[in-house]
């Protein structure tokens, strides 16, 4: 199988604490992976090294067939190449629609020239339509985003990132208070989307995980502790120990 | 399309309407034009109030849409007005310096008068050779275009610079500030080439027009002013409105998210920049000749800070509020500054506005960000039932020039 993203030999410091230590990762073109991990375990650091948030200080990031490292790039060039991100806390833009939050991450060309003479077509509003019913807000889409309950904004970035057509998706605690059947229908989404590109889900909710039906890392101090399918990874000693005995 | 989007933003035409309607009354009011019921003083004094009203629409964009609280917008400004300035002089200097050789018995060679120019306008600063900054000064054309290039060009070094550091928030303020300051400084020096504290002057006088009175004069800047305050508040209306405007936006709430969908930031932030210095270098243009005289004191970093001021006034984020706030302020500032309020006994100490203004401005600032952060132009929504969101007080983004919930409208 090809790998659309390497991660090797990762290692990152903040003030001298190591929050990355060595971690190696690697993902598929057409793939779910769950990560789950107990608090400061380095998830979402993880996320900040591929999305070029955080530079490490050593260790190479290897992306797509032509193998070209992303360590160079700048945050919005790396998004431009396929890697769409959904942060733990929600962030949508509050004080516009749900209609402008989609057509700005709709797939389109990003330079600002093109940007200012930008009129939608009749696909990328269809396109906005059928996103928004999708991911339930098809009534709110002239609703500023800010009004939205925390679950929706939640959908809404789940929308903005499919929007963007991603060919990797990382997903940072997706489910994070929703309510079970909310819960059931991300899950739905985030399997959908998995079938034509990769997608990383970061959770902690076991029963989420389960409903994934995929392959599990275990991260424990900024490195990989087990990973495998989840009744693989729940019966390994050392993850009962750090993570799931507690 | 031009259709639909002023369909989609019908303040355009109802200000565009406004300001024909003003310009037609205060034409039909003037000395040269019609009545004269107000004087041409006067009638200067709100044309340049309109090219204030243009600078306010881009610090309007670049604070209030895109979040960049610039403190500097005042040096394109003022740079504006001297590259138009230094045409104006030097142009009606080599008309009385060539009026009064023709009478010389031995024609004057253009060498002679190039230097007879040089001595007018370079004798208060001790010199009288034209400093390589003048290069251009004998084609107007070339000074209209240095109009907006100089401006432009200086905020794109300052942009690249500033933002692929990514430095945002007060830190660019600062730096903004520190750039003004750096520029009054060196316009201040006899020899920067631009005759130092002395400024130029002599600004209202067209060259070849001494026929002409005033009157007209000033009548044709305001109209010229006027026109060009309605073409930027349109390209501005149409700058923000589509999707350009949600991104820019979105970049004043939450730049980190902006990125992450693929927009470069800093690409966005150096348009708007760029594009507001060269309005605001319009705006100085159209505004000393009006004035008369300009000098480095006019770049002062104060300066800037009161367009801030005025923007926050009016209301940011909302382009007529931009507007508002600079003509209320300017014109109430002229009012009180000019001696005509009666001053203010106050048992053993008299007010005297003159001195007070400032203190009520900056207390009116104070008042306003605390109880109405949309500012004058607020009313205007308060008129149109647009209601407030209810965020339960939270900010719109976590940057620092985020929109505030107070300031947002549904
Ligand atoms: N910018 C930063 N500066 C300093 N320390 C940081 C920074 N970012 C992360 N850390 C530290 O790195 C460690 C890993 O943090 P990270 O956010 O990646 O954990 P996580 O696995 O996502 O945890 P959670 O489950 O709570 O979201 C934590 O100890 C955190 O305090
Ligand atoms: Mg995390």
């Amino acid at each position: 199988m090809s790998t659309l993203l390497e991660v090797s030999g990762v290692s990152v410091s903040f003030d001298g604490f190591r929050a990355i230590n060595n971690l190696s990762f690697q993902i598929g073109p057409a793939e779910m992976r769950a990560i789950i991990g107990p608090n400061g375990a380095g998830k979402t650091t993880f996320m900040d090294i591929v999305t070029g948030k955080t530079r490490p200080d050593e260790g190479r990031v290897i992306w797509g067939e032509k193998s070209i490292s992303l360590l160079k790039m700048s945050e919005a060039r790396i998004a431009r190449e396929g890697v769409g991100r959904k942060f733990q806390r929600p962030t949508v833009f509050e004080d516009q629609s749900v209609h402008d939050n989609l057509l700005m991450a709709l797939k389109n060309d990003r330079a600002p020239w093109s940007v200012l003479f930008f009129k939608p077509k009749f696909k990328d509003l269809a396109r906005v339509e059928e996103l928004a019913s999708e991911i339930g807000l098809s009534s709110e889409l002239s609703r500023k985003s800010g009004e939205l309950s925390h679950g929706q904004k939640q959908w809404l970035e789940i929308g903005m990132l499919l929007a963007q057509e991603p060919r990797l998706l990382l997903v940072d605690e997706p489910a994070a208070g929703m309510t079970l059947s909310e819960r059931e229908h991300t899950t739905d989404i985030l399997v959908e989307a998995a079938k034509t590109r990769a997608v990383v889900v970061v959770e902690h909710d076991m029963e989420f995980v389960r409903r994934l039906n995929c392959k599990v890392t275990v991260l424990h101090e900024g490195s990989v502790l087990a990973e495998g399918s989840l009744d693989h990874v729940t019966q390994n000693q050392d993850v009962i120990d750090v993570y799931l005995g507690r | 399309m031009k259709n639909s989007f002023l369909m989609r933003n019908p303040s355009i035409l109802i200000f565009l309407g406004l300001l024909a309607l003003f310009t037609l009354a205060v034409t039909l009011m003037s000395e040269a034009t019609g009545a004269g019921l107000i004087s041409t003083s006067f009638v200067k004094t709100l044309g340049k109030t309109l090219c204030l009203c243009l600078i306010a629409i881009a610090m309007d964009l670049v604070w209030g849409y895109t979040g960049i609280l610039s403190l500097g917008h005042f040096a394109f400004f003022g740079l504006g007005g001297y590259m138009i300035g230094m045409w104006l002089m030097y142009e009606r200097t080599r008309q009385i310096v060539e009026t009064s050789l023709a009478n010389a018995e031995i024609p004057p060679t253009a060498q002679e008068v190039v230097d007879a120019i040089g001595s007018q306008i370079f004798g208060v600063v001790g010199s009288s050779d034209f400093p390589a900054v003048w290069a251009f000064a004998d084609s107007l054309t070339m000074q209209l275009v240095l109009v907006v290039a100089v401006p432009g060009v200086l905020a794109l070094v300052f942009g690249w610079l500033a933002f692929r550091s990514r430095v945002t928030g007060v830190y660019l303020s600062i730096l903004t500030q520190a750039m003004t300051l750096a520029l009054a400084l060196y316009l201040f020096q006899n020899d920067s080439g631009l005759r130092g504290n002395n400024g130029l002057s002599g600004l209202q006088n067209l060259p070849g027009a001494d026929a002409i009175p005033q009157s007209v004069v000033s009548i044709w800047f305001f109209w010229a002013s006027a026109l060009a305050l309605g073409l930027s508040y349109i390209l501005a209306a149409f700058i923000v409105s589509g999707k350009f405007g949600s991104v820019i936006r979105g970049i004043r709430d939450d730049e980190a998210r902006v990125r992450f969908l693929g927009y470069s930031v800093e690409g966005y932030k150096l348009f708007i920049f760029v594009i507001t210095a060269m309005i605001s270098g319009i705006a100085g243009a159209l505004y000393y000749p009006q004035a008369g005289i300009i000098n480095p004191a006019e770049i002062a970093p104060i300066a800037s800070i009161y367009l801030a001021v005025w923007v926050a006034i009016g209301g940011r984020g909302r382009l007529y509020g931009a507007v508002i706030g600079a003509a209320v302020v300017s014109l109430v500032s002229t009012w009180f500054t000019g001696g005509q309020v009666p001053d203010l006994p106050l048992g053993g100490y008299t007010l005297k506005w003159v001195d007070w203004w400032q203190v009520l401005l900056g207390l009116s600032f104070v008042l306003v960000t605390l109880f109405a952060p949309k500012g004058i132009g607020g009313l205007i929504d308060l008129l149109d039932g647009i209601r407030s969101p209810n965020r339960h007080g939270a900010a719109l983004g976590p940057d620092s020039g985020s929109l505030q919930e107070r300031e947002a409208r549904e």
